[in-house]
Formats: C-alpha cells, sequence, structure tokens
C-alpha cells in the first residue's frame, strides 16, 4: 500500500485553514448516531474524549490507571510552548514551525509542524479559559520561560507542575462529559486488541483489570492516545506502567510503525544508583535556564570529587569546564536535548564523570542564585548585602521557580541543590517515532487514528523542550476533532456497531488464549527480570550511541531473549482477578517485539539525525552527521511477522518553505 | 538493612483480611519504599507465592496512584512525600514496618492494598470543572488579568493529586481537603465566578453522598497531604458553602 500523507494543497500557512473548510461535516443529529473509543486519557486522549462529546458524538474512554487524572502526561514538568509573542521578542508562528522542523533534524512533515504552532496559541486561551493556573506576573498577566534550542521565551508554565495543570484542565472538561452521559470512562481497563472488519477498524478488546473479563467495545472510529514506548529501555522516566500494547496491537494489525529508532535521551535526570532501580526521575529542562553544567577540568580533582576528599564548591571558576558554554556558545546551556546529552556522554565517555558510576555532571546553581539575589536585594532596597543575605535571597528566588524539583531532588538523592550542585546524567525520556499517520491523524489503518506521542507526526528526529505538551492538546482539541468528520460523514447510515461477529469473536479468543498461556506457563523466573535485560540490551545498542555491529548483536539477543521469556517467565495468581504480573507480562511480550524493530529501524538508517546517532556517521567534531540526499524520508514499517523483518515503505519529506540545513547552535 | 514486614492481605472485596508477616533482607537505604516493595514481590514470585498488589505508576510523586499507609501514618513516616518518594535512609535496620491501604468506607479495598478511589472522580464529575467547550475561539488568556496572589493561591490548591491520604489519615474519613482545593482553585479565578455557587453545592452534596465523613478541625489531613494544601482551603470551601446556601435559588 502507498503511503497517502494527504497534506492539503496550496501555501504553507493557508493548507490548515482551507482543509477545515473543506472537511466534511457530520450534522449534530447524526453525531448521536456515532461512537467513538478513546484509549488513554492523557493529553491528547482526555483533550480529544471531551472535544469529541461536546460536539455530539457518543465517547467510551479507556485508561488502565484508577481514574484518568493519572495518565502520564501529568508528569511533565517545565512548559508549553506557544507562538504568543506576550514577550516582544519577536516570535511567532513560523519561528516556532521553523526551531520546531529545525529542532527535529529536519526529519518531519513541514505541514503538521506548521499547524501545530499555528493552533498553539489557542491551546493558551482555551487552558486559561477552563482555569488553569499558569504562572502570572505582578501585572496579573501570563508569564514565560525559555526553553532549549530556541532564542525567545514563548515557554508557558506552572512552576514545575505544567503538565499536571494542563492534564487537569483536560480532566475537568472530561468529568463534565462523563457527568452528562456523553462518555462512557472505562477505568482500570486495558486495551489488549484493536478489532478490523472489513478494513477497517470497528472497536476494541479490552481487560478489566480488576475482575479479570475480557470485554468487546464497538465503535465507528478508534483514536489511540495511548502515549510513548520509552519504558522498551526499562529504566526511562516514563511511569511504571506506561506501555507500548495498544500502538503494538494496532501495528500487528496493519497500522504501520513510523520512525521507531527516534527516542529523545533527556540530558537532565537524576543519575542511576543500584541494580533495584525501578525508574529514572527527570530534572526538568526548565532547570537550563539557570543552571549551568559542568565537570572538572583536571582528571585529579574528577578523582577527588568521586573520593569525597573535595567538594565541589571547592573548585574555582578556572578548574571547570561548562562544556556546553565552551562548545555552543550561541545556545550555551540551552542547546537541544539530543546536543546535550551527547555532551554528557562525551566528557563522561572520557572519564570526567562526577560520581562513584562515572555516569553523573553537575548542573550547577550558585551563579543564579547570587545573580537573583542581587536584583532581589535591589528591588527590596537592602543597601550594601552581605554576600549570605544575596545567597538567601536569591535562594528564594530560585525556590519559587523551582521549589518542587528542588524539592523532588533533595528527597531522592539526600543532597541539597542549593548548597551544593545537582549531579545530573541522560535518561530516556519520550519517543519521537510512533504509528504512522496522516495529515488527518489517519493510520494507515481506515478508522484507527492515533494522536500525542502515540503518533510520529511533529517532532522528527528531537523533539523540543515544551513541545510535548503543545503537540498532545493540539492533536487532541484542535485538530483531531475536526478531522475525524472527513472519515466519520461516511458513517451517518452504518448503525451500531455490533460486537456479535467473526472478527470479535476471533479478537477475543487470541487475547484470552494469550492470557491462559501465561498464567499456564510452567516458569520461574518474573517478568522484570526479562523486561530489565531487554532494557539492558536497547540501553547499550540503540541508546545514545549506536553502531551496525551493536545493532545487529541487539537484533539476536533479543530474540533470544524473547524465546527464553515466553518458555521461563513465571506469572502468579489468575486471568480472573486483579492481576499486576499478567498485566506486566502482556506489556513486556510487546516490548520484547518492538525493540528488535527499532533496533531494525535503527539499522537502516545509515546517517545521524536528532536522537538517532550512529557512530558510523559524524562530524570531525563529533556531531551528527545527515545524509539528506538518502534519508530524507519516514521509515513506515509493515508486521509481517517476524519484527525485524518488517516491510519499509517510505514517505519522502518534502521541503518547500525551509531550507535544508546543518543544524548549528554553536 | 534487615526488615520485618506486616503487610494487610486481601484477595479481593468479600474477603475479612488479615497482616501477614515477611522478612526482607538486603534492602539499600537509597531504595524508595516502592522498590523495597518490589523486591519482596520479585522474592514471592521466585517462591511461587502471590505477590503484593499495590497502585503506584509515575513513582516521582505527582501521579497520586501509590497510597500506602505505613507504620500509623498515611504515605509513612516525612512530611512533603507520596510513598513513592519515601526511602528507605528514613527506616532503621531491623525495623518492623506495619503496611496497609487507606481505610476509608468511601474508599473499598479492592485487593491487598489496592483500593477503589473513584469517588473523588464523581465529586470532580459534580462541578469540578468550568463548563466552557473546546473552541479556538476563546478569548485571548491576557485578556483578563489575574492578581498574582489570586494566581498563586489558585495553583496552590490545584496541586492537589488526588491520592486520598487526607481522607485516609482523617479519623472521620473526611474528603473536605480534597474537595476545597477544587472548590478554591476556581473560586479564586475569574472563570470559575459565573458556576461558582452550583458547583459547591453539588460538590459538597456528592461529598456526602459517597459516604465521607464530616470535619471537625484536627488538621490531620493537612499535616499527612503530600502537596501540602492548606486548612485555609476547607475555611474558603465553607464560606462559598454558607453562601450559596442563603443566596441560591436551587
Amino acid at each position: 500500500m502507498a503511503l497517502q500523507s494527504n497534506i492539503p494543497e496550496g501555501p504553507l500557512a493557508e493548507k490548515w485553514e482551507k482543509h477545515k473548510n473543506n472537511i466534511r461535516l457530520v450534522n449534530p443529529a447524526n453525531k448521536r448516531l456515532i461512537d467513538i473509543i478513546v484509549v488513554g486519557t492523557g493529553l491528547a486522549g482526555a483533550s480529544a474524549a471531551a472535544s469529541f462529546a461536546e460536539m455530539g458524538y457518543n465517547v467510551k474512554a479507556f485508561c488502565f490507571q484508577d481514574s484518568p487524572r493519572r495518565a502520564h502526561s501529568i508528569a511533565a514538568q517545565g512548559g508549553i510552548n506557544a507562538a504568543k509573542n506576550y514577550q516582544n521578542d519577536g516570535d511567532s508562528v513560523y519561528r516556532l514551525f521553523y526551531d520546531t522542523i529545525k529542532g527535529g533534524d529536519y526529519r518531519s512533515r513541514e505541514a503538521n509542524v506548521y499547524r501545530l504552532a499555528e493552533v498553539s496559541a489557542n491551546i493558551i486561551d482555551q487552558c486559561v479559559a477552563q482555569g488553569v493556573p499558569f504562572a502570572r506576573d505582578y501585572g496579573g498577566l501570563l508569564d514565560n520561560r525559555s526553553f532549549g534550542g530556541v532564542l525567545v521565551s514563548r515557554t508557558f508554565y506552572a512552576k514545575g507542575q505544567t503538565g499536571q495543570q494542563l492534564l487537569l484542565g483536560a480532566y475537568s472538561a472530561l468529568s463534565r462529559q462523563i457527568s452528562k452521559g456523553k462518555v462512557q470512562m472505562y477505568n482500570r481497563h486495558e486495551m489488549l486488541d484493536v478489532v478490523i472488519v472489513d478494513g477497517k477498524c470497528r472497536g476494541i478488546i479490552a481487560r478489566n483489570l480488576v475482575t479479570g473479563e475480557v470485554e468487546r467495545h464497538g465503535a465507528h472510529a478508534v483514536v489511540l492516545g495511548s502515549g510513548g514506548y520509552g519504558n522498551v529501555f526499562f529504566l526511562s522516566t516514563n511511569a511504571m506502567g506506561s506501555n507500548v500494547s495498544a500502538a503494538w496491537k494496532a501495528h500487528r494489525k496493519g497500522a504501520y510503525f513510523a520512525n521507531p529508532c527516534y527516542t529523545q535521551i533527556h540530558p537532565t535526570c537524576i543519575p542511576v544508583s543500584g541494580d533495584y532501580q525501578s525508574k529514572l526521575t527527570l530534572m526538568s529542562e526548565s532547570l537550563r535556564n539557570d543552571g549551568r553544567i559542568w565537570v572538572p577540568k583536571k582528571k585529579e580533582d574528577v578523582e577527588a570529587i568521586r573520593n569525597g576528599s573535595k567538594r565541589p564548591v571547592d573548585l574555582s571558576e578556572d578548574e571547570r569546564d561548562y562544556y556546553l558554554e565552551r562548545r555552543y556558545p550561541s545556545f550555551g546551556n540551552l542547546v537541544p536535548r539530543d546536543v546535550a546529552s551527547r555532551a554528557a556522554k562525551e566528557r563522561c565517555d572520557e572519564g570526567f564523570g562526577v560520581n562513584k558510576t562515572g555516569e553523573a555532571v553537575f548542573l550547577d546553581f550558585s551563579s543564579a542564585i547570587m545573580r537573583y539575589g542581587k536584583t532581589e536585594a535591589n528591588i527590596q532596597g537592602v543597601k550594601n548585602p552581605s554576600e549570605d543575605q544575596v545567597r538567601q535571597l536569591g535562594e528564594d528566588v530560585v525556590r519559587a521557580k523551582y521549589g518542587n524539583l528542588f524539592q523532588m531532588y533533595e528527597k531522592i538523592t539526600d543532597d541539597n541543590p542549593y548548597k551544593t550542585p545537582m549531579k545530573i546524567y541522560p535518561a530516556v525520556h519520550y519517543t519521537m517515532g510512533g504509528l504512522w499517520v496522516d495529515y488527518n491523524l489517519m493510520t494507515s489503518v481506515p478508522g484507527l487514528y492515533a494522536a500525542g506521542e502515540a503518533n510520529f507526526s511533529d517532532h522528527g528526529a528531537n523533539r523540543l523542550g515544551a513541545s510535548a505538551l503543545m503537540q498532545g492538546l493540539a492533536d487532541g482539541y484542535f485538530v483531531i476533532p475536526y478531522t475525524i468528520g472527513e472519515y466519520l460523514a461516511d458513517d451517518i447510515r452504518t448503525g451500531a456497531i455490533s460486537t456479535d461477529t467473526p472478527e470479535f469473536a476471533q479478537a477475543e479468543k487470541e487475547v484470552k488464549d494469550k492470557i491462559n498461556a501465561f498464567i499456564n506457563n510452567n516458569g520461574d523466573t518474573p517478568v522484570d527480570d526479562f523486561h530489565r535485560k531487554l532494557g539492558r540490551i536497547m540501553w547499550d545498542n540503540c541508546g545514545m550511541a549506536r553502531n551496525e555491529q551493536g545493532l545487529k548483536n541487539a537484533i539476536s539477543e533479543i530474540q533470544k531473549l524473547r524465546e527464553e521469556f515466553y518458555q521461563k517467565v513465571r506469572v502468579p495468581g489468575s486471568a480472573e482477578e486483579l492481576n499486576p504480573e499478567l498485566e506486566k507480562a502482556l506489556r513486556v511480550a510487546d516490548f520484547l517485539e518492538l525493540g528488535e524493530l527499532m533496533c531494525r529501524d535503527a539499522l537502516e538508517r545509515n546517517e545521524s539525525c536528532g536522537g538517532h546517532f550512529r557512530e558510523e556517521y559524524q562530524t570531525e567534531e563529533g556531531e551528527a552527521r545527515r545524509d539528506d540526499e538518502n534519508y530524507t524520508y519516514v521509515a513506515a514499517w509493515e508486521f509481517t511477522g517476524t519484527p525485524s523483518e518488517a516491510q519499509l515503505h517510505k514517505e519522502d519529506l518534502v521541503f518547500e518553505n525551509v531550507e535544508l540545513k546543518q543544524r548549528s547552535y554553536k | 538493612m534487615n526488615l520485618t514486614l506486616k503487610i494487610w492481605r486481601q484477595s479481593g472485596p468479600n474477603d475479612k483480611g488479615r497482616m501477614e508477616t515477611y522478612q526482607v533482607s538486603d534492602i539499600s537505604p537509597d531504595m524508595s519504599f516502592l522498590e523495597m516493595i518490589d523486591v519482596l514481590n520479585d522474592q514471592l514470585v521466585r517462591e511461587g507465592k502471590d505477590p503484593v498488589a499495590f497502585d503506584h505508576d509515575c513513582r516521582e510523586g505527582i501521579c497520586g496512584m501509590c497510597s500506602m499507609y505505613i507504620n500509623g501514618e498515611a504515605h509513612g513516616p516525612g512530611r512533603g512525600v507520596t510513598t513513592c518518594q519515601l526511602h528507605m535512609r528514613s527506616f532503621k535496620d531491623g525495623e518492623t514496618i506495619y503496611i496497609e491501604p487507606w481505610r476509608a468506607a468511601a474508599f473499598p479495598v479492592i485487593k491487598d492494598l489496592v483500593t477503589d478511589r473513584s469517588a473523588f472522580d464523581r465529586i470532580i464529575q459534580a462541578g469540578g470543572y468550568v463548563s466552557v467547550n473546546t473552541s479556538g475561539n476563546t478569548q485571548d488568556a491576557n485578556a483578563l488579568p489575574i492578581p498574582k496572589e489570586n494566581a498563586d493561591k489558585a495553583f496552590d490548591a490545584a496541586t492537589c493529586i488526588g491520592c486520598g491520604a487526607c481522607v485516609a489519615t482523617c479519623k472521620n474519613s473526611s474528603a473536605m481537603l480534597f474537595t476545597s482545593a477544587k472548590v478554591s482553585q476556581l473560586a479564586l479565578l475569574p472563570q470559575g465566578e459565573a458556576e461558582r455557587e452550583r458547583r459547591v453545592l453539588r460538590m459538597v452534596n456528592q461529598m456526602d453522598l459517597e459516604g465521607f465523613g464530616n470535619c471537625t478541625n484536627t488538621g490531620a489531613c493537612e499535616v499527612e497531604c503530600p502537596k501540602g494544601i492548606s486548612l485555609e482551603n476547607i475555611a474558603r470551601m465553607n464560606r462559598e458553602f454558607l453562601k450559596a446556601s442563603i443566596s441560591s435559588e436551587s
């Protein structure tokens, strides 16, 4: 099947407006006859479900958590971008578009990204109208901060809890529709398959996680807002339950998976401290507004810090290597995530890591504390303040900006980041790849849509900070509620979708067989063992740096591990109860297939771009070297049975409005 | 560290439930409390026993899913933390730790340490929102300045994670702190003004229907709240409720 991106004709800035005007509408009386299933209640899922219901469709929404309010969007910290230009620093829709295309290393679709930038301003208006308490200045107007890879301040925020506030906004809109009966909410339910009838997606199979009952749900269209797949690495900043299963089941049923190797390794996370570790914690990118990243210049200082004979504060400015400021003078500490992560890895690989494992660098707030302290002393009219006074005042300012993050850091590490620099290291955070979708966010299966992190469409090979929240809400509030009409307009006479058909029966049987196989398996090894092993293979071979041999080895190691998993895994308990081990087994089974496809995709892409860094393809200075002539395409994979033997389909990326350049932040 | 764990085991809503004793050894003080439970569960699965069911997800203190009553305190010792942010360095080698689920009639136990907190969702559904549809034409976000003090207070109330520690710790199992946090957030913002009276009446009514108790001002909820939601919000909700009860026609 050829890939139809369905990008509208016409000038870039007019495509979306024109397209919206041409989309077929479903009249309000007919909307009442149409059912939509939404899987996942994060920013994309909750906003889409609420918006569909407001428009009049009947919605069934599913989440595996005990409440839709707990989806992992809630953990997003730093902020959300929008081209409002409130700071009068020359921002515009075009600049946000351009920054996002460039930040994505020219591997995303122009038309999708432009639309994202266009609707960004509406998102802020919508959220404020819902009562989202963004940070404000003393004049009562909205405040902004700056994020990596850009030279303007366009990020709106609510302390370090922006994701929480935006998600609770979407959750409140969803709750309103639940109370009206327009959304039927299924908490503690996990989607385990999609059902295809006559080539169209017509429903899902879901398991009630409390009773274990396997249920059939029919609908005219299914929207997956089920998030990303970072947990394939076992250790990531994702929630424990975040998983690829919904997207992977869709892939197995015909939806193409695009650019799976594009993963984002976030530069500022709390380093791994032990083998028991279950997850990694992010320290928001917003901290790079005020924090300076460094390692010691001399190896003997590194040694002294590791063995505790010197403290970081004992090193003078001359003895520190602020390596981002050194290598990238124009963007400094605010280079994009992929660049910052690789630079940290480079220093640590050279032996400059500052903790026992040698995998940590410093993020230091002392200059910012003193700078803010001086300004605050002036504001408060303190004459000739002492250094301690300045520090105190500065700490208060920093506390107001990042208090919850500093507290979180202290709780985990038992170190006070006001007094000593934070130790940080890159960790898996986000996945730019995902289900292939066209301009309408429809996958290659008619009637099956993907929104938010679950799709691949807007971030290319690297996502800029504060753009995930923007994309999730753009897709859910402002894109899919319009574009789905084009498809559903044909369904007004279809009538309710019956689940009493052979297709549903077959899908249900497959799900039950899989569950029973796990329950009856005669193994002795817990699920997490396999997940950890898979994570290690992925991190070593398909993480921050990849090479041909490593990827080939990884593919065969994953295949072996998968075989071993089915032989040796032990799932205690029964299928007819709350059984967290069974839930994990079903998810890890899918990760074990996805990992293989990711390695295949990384192997196929003989270039370095964004989060995909192939060691064979770098410049003399160690920067990523793209190959625009041969790889300016989206790799969309079709499932054929064995993940690494998937069929590759290429969607060529056409750039009519920006010139492809080497991405430079120097 | 070596520890003795006394954990509430209950196979389902109809089981009476009991405390059971487990031993764990070689626990690192840098582990989080939930990672310590992971170690126990790994041990149980290898022994062919049923692991302890517990709610958890983000493991960074924001989703509100984790919910353990540890040594008689919601989220255990330490202030301003959820169970997932509690680290084993807060305990002593050789200590016996008691772990129970949230206890409240409105939060029935599903299994072991997992409870059903959907009553909180229904309180929000009763009115914890601004009735605005998705529209590309809402007014500009800066058209209506909001005094910083109000915006900050609204934000502080809005940081509630809905974990239910307030209910679990209250001797009356009252949900006043939870409900008042949402009432306050929206009462402090101009966007919430239009539905102010209806909102507080409906949410309080739903709270009562769910079987949560009344507030007797002991303040335990504020102490145990991992997000430091202030009692001030309860006072504000009481004022809102009184005003609405007197003036409202509904």
